[in-house]
């Protein structure tokens, strides 16, 4: 493993200037720290993807199956004919320009190809060389190529260098959209077996044990139980969630990640104490399945397909336990993928219930089809509503920002909901500078699947451009916290900030609800969720 | 270098109708064949690419959204950036295409010492860009007094806004300074900031360098080099009723502009100048971002293998009996060889 340069030399490495050969002409360098490993072969074995082998990427030879050129340009043509986007994305990019110094991963690693234009332009000078006419008969002349080993694998080396995080598309006067660009580039790679581990091994686990993390389902309940001894050593209250249980009211989702490590871990006990307290005040049932009990989808990084065959275990389950709906908790491609492909490639789900909230009497209009809410939608109704008695002043001690995630920004604009929970849980909020949140949001260096060890150097240029706009508010407001709705940012936050801003922490939205919550018969409360004294609590 | 060759390329163009029909004289061809075979291509082939676009179908609904989202009553809601309703898509798309709405948002990152990121506000591209697309506009339709007997005031009151200036005889055509400029700004940047030097293709310059062409001569036409108007509206006449006549004492010029004008339009279904339909069809861009609320049908959805909950419970039934989770099957009923 490449071990990742100081933050001084990393910046110092940075130079934006492309050199000033032709880029076709450029041979590429596969760098140590900047890529992942390929898949192991059972991962790929078990959910039936072809050509199963381990590759080097730094060798000569991937071992490309023999009919490798046929079968990548086969499986462009059908895309091509399956999606307009792709078809139109490949034909109208006026190479503005505009996109260029939008990538996170651009900005931190001055790579020229990491330039969205240029990206998107690796694949589509294959399509102009093996597609078009003009292509075919103008060659270079047209901004054409052929589909070779070395274009696969520069191909190959950068989708893997795009975290499909969709900022380049804001920006673009035609709405092309990197991130499709990335989605059909990884699903042809992905028909020559050449995935990458830290994507693949999650999506094998996912379809055995239902979550990416591998956990079986005794071991999801214990881990669960666990937080709820902490709970109660913390509060005197110990909830009791309810698991794959019939006839619950509510089926509740969330990613694997917060039930597995810190900081998501503090996120979870968030949300057990919320379910706790609505139980026990309002008679609500919320239950977790251990079936689905994932809530993001790494399948996506792979192909519409393996999303789809993932994906469907959240209908499945609604549908076994007989809920009403179903209730999502904080992460980021999970609502990419709820909110723009579920009702689409499951749906209709016409077994439930269009989502009311039976404490406020709210209609989530806005998911009447797909009939699954975003818990910052529910509890930002529950706080709007007065449902929720909170204490602000425990969150006292900490200064907050808000990073707003990729997908649900520009993949459904989830800006406000989040913003409002944190403006009635804690007092001191301030917001990163404009052009750094919202739809201009940056990621935080690890998303699509990218959040890998080996990649760290590749992480850390990814997330320069999100941890220095969290230094700036560090800095003038002395932002010692960084929040956030999404399970990938609270696995890669902590460690980037470590890089960057290490005075900065990381917490789930759903964290400083459960801090702040006043649960009925709870004891004086000594210290927060992370077992650090609450404010006015210290060294007493 | 590919700006060179783009460049030559042109001038080539420039040659082909300079020998063509001015030294060996076939009008015919480069006033009548070649403009109709040229509109042709462009009709036919612009049409088959769009209908191309058409055939594949948009399976999912994925707007890019760029704003709050419809979502509970009393958070408000960006209605155009990030659209729930047709009108609200039809605004959005109103703002995109006409006003370039997302090339409006432009930033310029910057690197400073600290390290420092900043992203301070771009918009000459934007406004390049702009002038550059309605001068085309504007020279196109002020071209239609050529198509036209008698010329509808429309053109004539055009014709009078754009040469509002007055100055020189004839009055100066604001338009065409205007796209000069415009083309010689897009033109400057590609090769002077080096990120674009590095991305931009032969097929970027070529497209900049004939619209230029044919804007220079045009102005030449109009202003330097004598053209007789009459003959020229005889001849774009005769194409546009489809009796076409070549009327002699029409100044080669005139050709050169003429086989430019056609080469563009053959050169145009082609080429990266089809996102004039493209901005239309963007999925990211013409969708509501409603797919939640809605349902979307994908047409081509089949059905996938999936891991049902049997299976997945035929697999960890012993431990999910033994944690206390409820199971379908009792423990017994199952064999233990009975496993995924």
């Amino acid at each position: 493993m490449a071990t990742t340069p100081k933050p001084e030399a990393l910046v110092r490495s940075i130079d934006h200037k492309p050199p000033r050969t032709d880029w076709m002409d450029v041979p590429l360098e596969i760098k140590p720290g900047r890529y992942c490993y390929s898949a192991n072969p059972e991962n790929l074995e078990y959910v039936g993807f072809p050509f199963a082998r381990k590759f080097d990427p730094l060798d000569e030879d991937w071992q490309l199956p023999e009919n490798w050129q046929e079968i990548f340009l086969q499986g462009m043509r059908e895309r091509l004919d399956r999606f307009r986007t792709f078809k139109i994305f490949m034909d109208i990019c006026v190479r503005c320009g505009a996109c260029a110094d939008k990538c996170h991963y651009f900005i931190g690693s001055g790579d020229p190809k990491n330039m969205p234009v240029l990206r998107a332009e690796l694949l589509r000078s294959i399509y102009r060389g093996e597609f078009t006419k003009s292509g075919k008969i103008l060659g270079r002349f047209a901004g054409a190529r052929k589909l070779t080993a070395a274009t696969l694998k520069e191909l190959w080396y950068y989708l893997f260098q795009c975290s499909e995080c969709r900022r380049c598309s804001v920006f673009c006067p035609y709405g092309i959209d990197t991130a499709e660009v990335t989605i059909m580039g990884r699903e042809l790679i992905n028909l020559l077996g050449l995935n990458i581990d830290w994507i693949q091994a999650p999506v094998a686990n996912c379809y055995r044990t239902g979550n990416h993390l591998g956990i079986q389902p005794h071991a999801f309940k214990e881990m669960l139980e666990f937080f709820c001894d902490d709970i109660e050593e913390i509060t005197g209250i110990k909830p009791e969630p309810s698991f794959n249980k019939k006839g619950a009211d509510i089926l509740f989702i969330t990613p694997s990640g917060d039930v597995f490590a810190d900081p998501g871990t503090y996120t979870c006990m968030g949300y057990l104490m919320l379910f706790h307290y609505l139980k026990e005040e309002y008679g609500l049932e919320v239950t977790w399945s251990t079936y689905a009990s994932e809530g993001g989808n790494f399948g996506f990084f792979t192909s519409h397909e393996m999303m789809k065959r993932l994906n469907s275990k959240m209908y499945a389950e609604a549908k076994r336990l007989g809920v009403k709906w179903i209730l999502g908790g904080e992460c980021g491609h999970m609502w990419r993928v709820i909110h723009q492909y579920m009702d689409t490639m499951n749906g209709p789900a016409d077994f439930l219930e269009e989502p009311v909230n039976p404490i406020t009497g709210t209609k989530f209009e806005n998911a009447a089809s797909t009939k699954m809410v975003h818990l910052c939608e529910f509890t930002a109704d529950l706080i709007k509503h007065g449902k929720l008695p909170l204490d602000k002043s425990r969150n006292e001690n900490k200064i907050f920002t808000f990073h707003d995630s990729c997908n649900p920004s520009r993949g459904m604009g989830l800006l406000e909901e989040p913003r409002y929970i944190i403006n009635h849980t804690a007092n001191n909020f301030y917001e990163m500078p404009e052009g750094t949140v919202r739809e201009q949001t940056f990621c935080c260096g690890g998303g699509a699947g990218l959040n890998a060890g080996e990649n760290e150097e590749l992480r850390m240029m990814g997330g320069f451009p999100r941890a220095n706009a969290v230094k700036h508010v560090h800095e003038k407001n002395k932002v010692n916290m960084l929040g956030c709705i999404c399970a990938i940012d609270r696995a890669v936050l902590p460690n980037l900030m470590g890089y960057w801003v290490p005075e900065v922490d990381v917490t789930g939205i759903h964290e400083m609800v459960g801090n702040a919550l006043i649960l009925p018969g709870e004891q004086e409360r000594e210290t927060d969720l992370r077992m650090e004294p609450l404010p006015g609590k210290e060294e007493e | 270098m590919k700006a060179i060759y783009s460049l030559f390329l042109v001038f080539a163009l420039v040659l082909v109708a300079l020998l063509g029909a001015g030294a060996c004289g076939w009008h015919y061809l480069f006033g009548v064949i070649v403009p109709y075979a040229a509109v042709a291509l462009f009709v036919v082939g612009f049409i088959l690419k769009v209908i191309d676009w058409g055939r594949s179908p948009v399976p999912f609904r994925i707007p890019t959204t760029c704003g709050q989202e419809a979502s509970l009553p009393w958070i408000k809601a960006n209605k155009v950036d990030n659209p729930t309703t047709l009108w609200g898509v039809i605004v959005r798309m109103f703002f995109e295409v006409v006003l370039f709405r997302s090339l409006f948002r432009n930033t310029k990152m910057e690197l400073k010492d600290g390290p420092k990121l900043t992203y301070a506000s771009s918009k000459w591209l934007w406004l390049f860009a702009l002038i550059f697309h309605y001068s085309f506009l504007v020279i196109f339709v002020r071209h239609m007094r050529f198509f036209t007997e008698p010329v509808p005031f429309v053109f004539q009151w055009l014709d009078t806004l754009d040469s509002l200036l007055q100055v020189g005889v004839p009055t100066l055509f604001l338009t065409d300074v205007a796209i000069v400029a415009a083309a010689t700004y897009l033109f400057v940047r590609r090769i002077v900031v080096p990120q674009m030097r590095y991305i931009s293709q032969a097929a970027d310059y070529f497209p900049l360098f004939l619209i230029l062409g044919i804007a220079i001569s045009g102005i030449m036409m109009r202003y330097f080099v004598k053209t007789d108007i009459v003959n020229v509206k005889v001849l774009t006449m005769g194409l546009v009723t489809f009796n076409p006549q070549v009327p002699p004492e029409v100044g080669t010029i005139f050709y050169v502009h003429l086989f430019l004008v056609s080469v563009l339009l053959a050169y145009f279904p082609f080429s990266k100048l089809t996102h004039m339909g493209g901005v239309f069809m963007s999925p990211t861009r013409n969708l509501a971002n409603n797919t939640r609320r809605v349902h979307h049908e994908n047409p081509w959805n089949y059905p996938v293998k999936v891991h049902t909950y049997e299976a997945y419970e035929d697999e960890f039934r012993e431990k999910m009996v033994e944690a206390g989770l409820p199971v379908e099957k009792p423990l017994e009923e199952q064999p233990a060889e009975n496993k995924e």
